[in-house]
C-alpha cells in the first residue's frame, strides 16, 4: 500500500537550510506616508506565475510547483475527473499548498484517493473536494490555488483561498 | 465546495503585548496555550524588533514555528470596554502539549464572542424571562427574583426535595474550582438538595465507583509515564481524537521509544490506525471483542498472569489486602471486593471461555497478557500504562467491568510506579471542590426518572443540555417539555397581574404537575426552550478559572476579555442567587433558614476561589498559580517552597492506598464476576434490531457542539451528525453517501447522515454522540447499573433512510479518515 508519492522529499532539506539563513537579514524600516497609502490595500494583491503547460500533466501525478513565492510549496494535479473549482478543457486541474495548516510539515500525495496527508500528525485532505480536511487537526481547509489557463495551454496561479501555513501575509 | 475564510493576511501581534496564560477550554489535557492582547489601532511589523517573536515575518517560518498562526486563531475581544485584538495560539514552553493545538483548541480566539466579527453571537447577553408568550430580556435584579420566589415558595411548603439540580461539575469550559464551589456551595450547604444529577448522567454519583471502593483514584499518573513504559493498554478511548494531544505529545513518543501498544475497543479506532503508522502493525494488538464483554476479555486476562506467575508478589503482599472478603457485595457495592484470592474466585476465566464470550481469538488474549505483563528476557517487570474511558465507564456492566481493569493493574504492580498508572482518560478538566455530597446517597436518586414519574417543583439546570446528552431522551423530552408549558400557560394566563399573582400562577401550576424550569448557560441550549428564566453565564478567559487535567495538573486560565454583555461567572451568579433566596426567606418570615444563605459577599471569582479551593488547599493562590504559569502544578499541592508550588508526580507512589478511606490502606481487588449484560432491556433490544448503535466522539466537535453549531469550519464538514456504516450495508439498504437516516427502536428515534466507512464491521454503526441536529441519546434505552451509571454505548436498533443528500451533505468529502501515507 506504500505506492504513495513523496511530493519532493529534497526539498525538505532545503527548507530546514532555509530556516538558518533568514535570522536578521532585514534592517527596520520607517514608511513614508506616500509609501503607507500605496501599501493600503483591503487584500494582499497576489501575484500571476505560470506554473506548466497542461501538456506537462500526467493524470494523477502530482506536479511540484510554487506559489506565489518559492517558498510556498504546492502540487498541481490533473485528477481526471472534472471537480468544482477545477480548471482546463476537461476541468481536473487543480492546486494546492503542501504546507499542512497544522504545523507545517510537508505532506504526500495519495493517487489512490487523491488526497493529501501529513507525515506529521496524520491530518489528510481531498483534492477532490477544495482540500476539504477528511480528518485532522488543522483549523482550516488547504489553501488552494486559484488557477487559469490559456489559449496555449498554460496554467496561471492567481490567487490563494486561505492563509498559507508560516506567514501571516500570503505574499511575504 | 469545502469552506475557505478568504483570510490572506493576519495582523502582527507586536512586540508589547499583553501575555497570558490559557489553559485549553476543551478536554481534559487542558493544552498550555498564550493569549496575546494589544489595541485595536496598533500593530507589530515584520521586522523582528516589532513582533513578539523577535523573528523577520517578511521571510516564510518552517514546521512547527513558534511564529506563526492560523485565522482561527485570531478574533477581536473586548477588554475592560475596550475592543482589542486577540491571539490565541499553543504554548511551544507548556510540558503538556509542547506547542501543538488541536482542532477543537486552536479554534478557541475564533469562538469567543465578538461584537466586531460577528463570532458566536449566539451567546447570550442578559437574563430573559419568559414573559407575554416570548422571552423577553430583562434586568438580573427581576429574573432573579423570579427565581428565588418561586424556589423559596417551592422548598418551604415542600421541601427541599422538590427543587431539582441539573449542574455541571467539570472544569475548563465555564466548569472549574471556583464555580462548582459556588454551586456546590448554594445546594449542598446552604441546602442539602440530593434530587441532584451531572451534565452527563442522570444522578449525582460517580463514573468510577469501584476504582475508588479499591482504593485507587482514577487519576493516578503523569503523562511521562507513556514514554517511559514498555506497554499501553488502552480500552473504550480513541485517544487520536479525544485526547489528541495526550496521543501525540505524550503516547506517540512512547510508541516511538518502542512500546507496544494494546487497544480494546469493538470498532477499529483512527486510534489503532494511527499507532500502526507511528510504531508499526507488529506492535500494536487490536482486540475488537464483541460489544460489551470486556470483562471477560479482562478476566481471561488476568487469569493468565496469575497462572503464568507474573504477578508483582511484592507489591500484592505489601500493598494490598491479604484476607479474603473485605467488602460484601450489596446495593451499594455491585461486586464483593478483597484479596487476590478471593477475587479470582469469581473472575477465574480460561482463554477459550473469553474467546468464546468476546468473539476474538484466545492466542490474541494470551498475546495481550504477555505484552501487559510477562517479564522481560532479563527477568525484569514489565511496565504497563492503563487507561480507559467512556468504551467502558458508559458501558457494560460499569462496576465490575472497571473493577476487573483495575484488577491487572494491581497485579502487576503498575500503580504509583513509573511507567504504570491505571487511569481513566478523561472528557473535559477536572475542577471539583464541593460541600460533602454524602447526604445524596449512594445509589443515587435516578433523576431522569424522577422527573419522568411527575416530581419535582422547579428545576435548576445549570449548564447541561439532557436533550442532547442524556439517555432515554425521547421520553425525557416529551414530559419534561409537557411539565414545563404547563407552568408557561401559567405565566401566560397571569399576564397584567402583580409579582405575587405571577408567583401564585406559577406555584399553583407546580402542584398540578407542572415545572419550572431556570436554566443558567451561555446560549440558549435546546432544554433551555423549556426554560421559564434564562441567565447568562461566561466561560473562562472572560473569568480566571482554575482546573486541573488527566495528571491533576492545576492551572489558573486567566481573563483577557470581559464576560459577554451582562453575563456572569456561574459561581457569582450562584452568590447571587443565595444572596436573593436570603432576602426572599427573610421576607417571607423564615429568619432561621434564611441564615443558612450567608457567606455569599464575593466580588470577583477569586472570592470564591479563596472561599472554596484554598480553604482545603491553603498553600494555592492566584498569585502563586500565576507564577506557576502554564506548566502549573500537579495536585495534591504539599507545599510551597522557595517561591515555587509542590506537587505530586505520582499518587501512592509509596505503595499505600486511601481512595476507599480505609485505615489499612491497603488496595483491594474486586470479585468481577460476569453476568452478561446488566443494564435492563438490553439483551432483549440485541435480539430484535439488526444495528449495534455504537456512541461515539469525534475530534473535531467539543461535547455536544454548544459552540461548534455556530462555527461554521464545524458545520461546513459534518452538517448532520456522521453515522459511520459498512459500504455493504449500505449497498444492501440502497445508501448513498451523506442519505439522511433514522435510526429506530422502542425507545425513539433520531437521525443522522450515512458516512461510508470501510473499517466498520457489518451490522455496526458508529454515531457521533450530541449532536444538535440528532441526538443519540433518543434511541438509549433507561437502562442503568445498580449505582444508575447509564449504559449509552449499548443500543440497537433500524435503520432507514429518510431522503437523499441535501445539497450541505452531498458536498462533503466521504473518503475516509485513515491516513494513507
Ligand atoms: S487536545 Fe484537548 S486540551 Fe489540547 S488543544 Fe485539543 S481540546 Fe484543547
Ligand atoms: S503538521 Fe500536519 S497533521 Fe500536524
Amino acid at each position: 500500500m506504500k505506492c504513495n508519492r513523496l511530493v519532493d522529499a529534497g526539498r525538505r532539506q532545503f527548507l530546514r537550510g532555509g530556516m538558518m539563513a533568514t535570522a536578521g537579514a532585514v534592517a527596520t524600516t520607517v514608511m513614508t506616508p506616500e509609501q503607507a497609502k500605496a501599501r493600503a490595500l483591503a487584500r494582499v494583491e497576489m501575484p500571476t506565475n505560470r506554473l506548466a503547460n497542461i501538456a506537462d500533466l500526467v493524470v494523477n501525478e502530482p506536479l511540484d510547483i510554487t506559489y506565489p513565492d518559492e517558498e510556498s510549496l504546492g502540487v498541481l494535479l490533473k485528477l481526471g475527473e472534472a471537480v468544482e473549482g477545477g480548471v482546463g478543457p476537461d476541468g481536473d486541474i487543480v492546486a494546492f499548498s503542501v504546507l499542512c495548516p497544522h504545523k507545517g510539515w510537508m505532506m504526500t500525495y495519495s493517487p489512490e484517493d487523491k488526497s493529501l496527508n501529513c507525515p506529521g500528525h496524520h491530518s489528510r485532505f481531498d483534492c477532490e473536494n477544495g482540500g476539504q480536511q477528511i480528518w485532522g487537526h488543522a483549523t482550516n481547509n488547504l489553501p488552494q490555488f486559484l488557477l487559469s489557463v490559456d489559449d496555449k495551454g498554460d496554467i496561471y496561479a492567481n490567487g490563494v483561498d486561505e492563509l498559507i501555513y508560516g506567514r501571516l501575509s500570503n505574499v511575504l | 465546495m469545502a469552506y475557505k475564510r478568504q483570510i490572506d493576511r493576519l495582523p502582527i501581534i507586536p512586540a508589547d503585548a499583553k501575555e497570558h496564560n490559557v489553559t485549553c477550554h476543551y478536554c481534559i489535557v487542558g493544552c498550555g496555550y498564550k493569549a496575546y492582547t494589544w489595541p485595536l489601532h496598533k500593530q507589530g511589523g515584520t521586522n523582528p524588533d516589532e513582533n513578539k517573536f523577535g523573528v523577520d515575518l517578511s521571510e516564510q517560518q518552517y514546521q512547527d514555528t513558534e511564529a506563526w498562526y492560523a485565522p482561527s486563531m485570531y478574533n477581536v475581544v473586548r477588554q475592560d470596554g475596550k475592543d482589542v485584538h486577540l491571539v490565541v495560539k499553543p504554548d511551544v514552553d507548556c510540558v503538556v502539549n509542547s506547542g501543538l493545538g488541536s482542532i477543537r483548541g486552536a479554534r478557541m480566539a475564533e469562538n469567543r464572542p465578538s461584537k466586531v466579527t460577528g463570532t458566536q453571537q449566539q451567546r447570550l447577553s442578559d437574563p430573559l424571562v419568559w414573559r407575554n408568550g416570548v422571552w423577553q430580556p430583562t434586568s438580573w435584579e427581576d429574573a432573579m427574583d423570579l427565581v428565588t420566589r418561586v424556589t423559596a415558595r417551592v422548598v418551604t411548603e415542600g421541601s427541599e426535595d422538590d427543587l431539582v439540580v441539573s449542574m455541571f461539575d467539570h472544569g475548563g469550559s465555564a466548569g472549574g474550582y471556583e464555580n462548582t464551589w459556588g454551586t456546590g456551595k448554594l445546594y449542598f450547604e446552604s441546602m442539602k438538595i440530593k434530587n441532584c444529577r451531572i451534565h452527563n448522567r442522570p444522578a449525582y454519583n460517580s463514573e468510577v465507583h469501584s476504582t475508588r471502593d479499591m482504593g485507587i483514584g482514577e487519576l493516578n499518573y503523569a503523562y511521562e509515564d507513556y514514554t517511559l513504559t514498555d506497554t499501553i493498554f488502552m480500552v473504550g478511548a480513541n485517544s487520536m481524537e479525544t485526547q489528541t494531544n495526550l496521543y501525540l505529545n505524550h503516547m506517540v513518543p512512547g510508541l516511538q521509544n518502542g512500546a507496544r501498544m494494546v487497544v480494546v475497543d469493538p470498532r477499529r479506532t483512527l486510534t489503532v490506525h494511527s499507532s500502526e503508522q507511528y510504531a508499526g502493525p507488529d506492535n500494536i494488538l487490536h482486540l475488537a471483542i464483541k460489544e460489551g464483554t470486556d470483562m471477560a476479555l479482562f478476566n481471561a486476562i488476568l487469569t493468565q498472569i496469575v497462572d503464568q506467575g507474573w504477578m508483582d508478589s511484592d507489591f500484592i503482599g505489601n500493598s494490598t489486602f491479604q484476607g479474603g472478603e473485605a467488602v460484601a457485595e450489596d446495593s451499594a457495592h455491585p461486586a464483593g471486593l478483597g484479596s487476590l484470592d478471593y477475587a479470582m474466585q469469581t473472575c477465574r476465566t480460561s482463554l477459550e471461555e473469553a474467546a468464546e464470550i468476546c468473539g476474538v481469538p484466545a492466542a490474541d488474549i494470551q498475546k495481550a497478557a504477555e505484552w501487559i505483563a510477562m517479564p522481560h528476557d532479563d527477568g525484569s517487570r514489565r511496565k504497563c500504562v492503563t487507561c480507559y474511558e467512556k468504551g467502558i465507564i458508559w458501558g457494560n456492566d460499569n462496576y465490575r467491568t472497571i473493577g476487573a481493569l483495575v484488577n491487572i493493574a494491581m497485579a502487576t504492580g503498575n500503580v504509583g510506579r513509573e511507567g504504570g498508572g491505571v487511569c481513566r482518560l478523561g472528557g473535559h478538566q477536572e475542577g471539583y471542590y464541593r460541600p460533602s455530597d454524602a447526604h445524596v446517597g449512594r445509589p443515587a436518586e435516578y433523576i431522569d426518572q424522577f422527573l419522568i414519574r411527575g416530581l419535582g417543583g422547579v428545576h435548576h439546570i445549570w449548564a447541561c443540555d439532557h436533550y442532547k446528552t442524556t439517555l432515554n431522551a425521547a421520553e425525557f423530552k416529551r414530559v419534561h417539555k409537557r411539565r414545563a408549558d404547563m407552568v408557561k400557560d401559567a405565566i401566560d394566563a397571569a399576564a397584567g397581574g402583580t409579582r405575587d399573582q405571577l408567583i401564585d400562577a406559577i406555584v399553583a401550576a407546580i402542584n398540578a404537575g407542572g415545572l419550572f424550569v431556570v436554566d443558567v448557560d451561555i446560549i440558549h441550549s435546546q432544554i433551555g426552550q423549556n426554560a421559564h428564566v434564562i441567565l447568562p453565564a461566561c466561560e473562562l478567559n472572560e473569568m480566571n478559572l482554575t482546573s486541573m487535567n488527566g495528571e491533576r495538573r492545576l492551572r489558573l486560565s486567566e481573563k483577557y476579555m470581559d464576560p459577554y454583555g451582562n453575563s456572569k461567572p456561574d459561581c457569582l451568579i450562584a452568590a447571587e442567587m443565595a444572596r436573593s433566596m436570603e432576602h426572599v426567606l427573610r421576607e417571607m418570615g423564615h429568619d432561621a433558614y434564611a441564615d443558612q444563605f450567608k457567606g455569599y459577599d464575593w466580588q470577583t471569582e477569586e472570592d470564591a476561589f479563596m472561599d472554596g479551593f484554598n480553604v482545603g488547599n491553603p498553600e494555592v493562590t492566584y498569585d502563586r498559580l500565576r507564577a506557576m504559569g502554564n506548566d502549573g502544578v500537579q495536585e495534591p499541592v504539599v507545599g510551597y517552597e522557595n517561591g515555587v508550588l509542590v506537587g505530586t508526580k505520582r499518587l501512592y507512589a509509596d505503595g499505600t492506598f486511601d481512595r476507599h478511606g480505609r485505615d489499612d490502606k491497603k488496595a483491594l481487588f474486586c470479585a468481577a464476576g460476569w453476568r452478561g449484560w446488566q443494564a435492563a432491556g438490553k439483551a432483549r433490544e440485541q435480539a430484535t434490531h439488526r444495528f449495534w448503535i455504537n456512541n461515539v466522539r469525534a475530534n473535531i466537535f467539543w461535547q455536544n457542539q454548544f459552540l461548534d453549531q455556530k462555527n461554521e469550519f464545524v458545520q461546513d464538514r459534518f452538517p448532520y451528525p456522521f453515522v459511520e456504516m459498512n459500504p455493504d450495508d449500505m449497498v444492501d439498504m440502497d445508501l448513498k453517501p451523506g442519505d439522511l437516516i433514522e435510526i429506530i427502536n422502542d425507545n425513539g428515534v433520531t437521525q443522522g447522515m450515512a458516512y461510508p466507512t470501510p473499517s466498520s464491521k457489518r451490522d455496526q454503526v458508529a454515531m457521533v454522540f450530541g449532536s444538535p441536529a440528532g441526538s443519540q441519546g433518543n434511541v438509549v434505552n433507561p437502562g442503568v447499573n445498580e449505582l444508575v451509571l447509564p449504559d449509552y454505548k449499548h443500543c440497537w436498533g433500524d435503520i432507514r433512510k429518510v431522503s437523499n443528500a441535501t445539497r450541505e451533505t452531498a458536498g462533503i468529502t466521504f473518503k475516509s479518515k485513515e491516513v494513507m501515507l
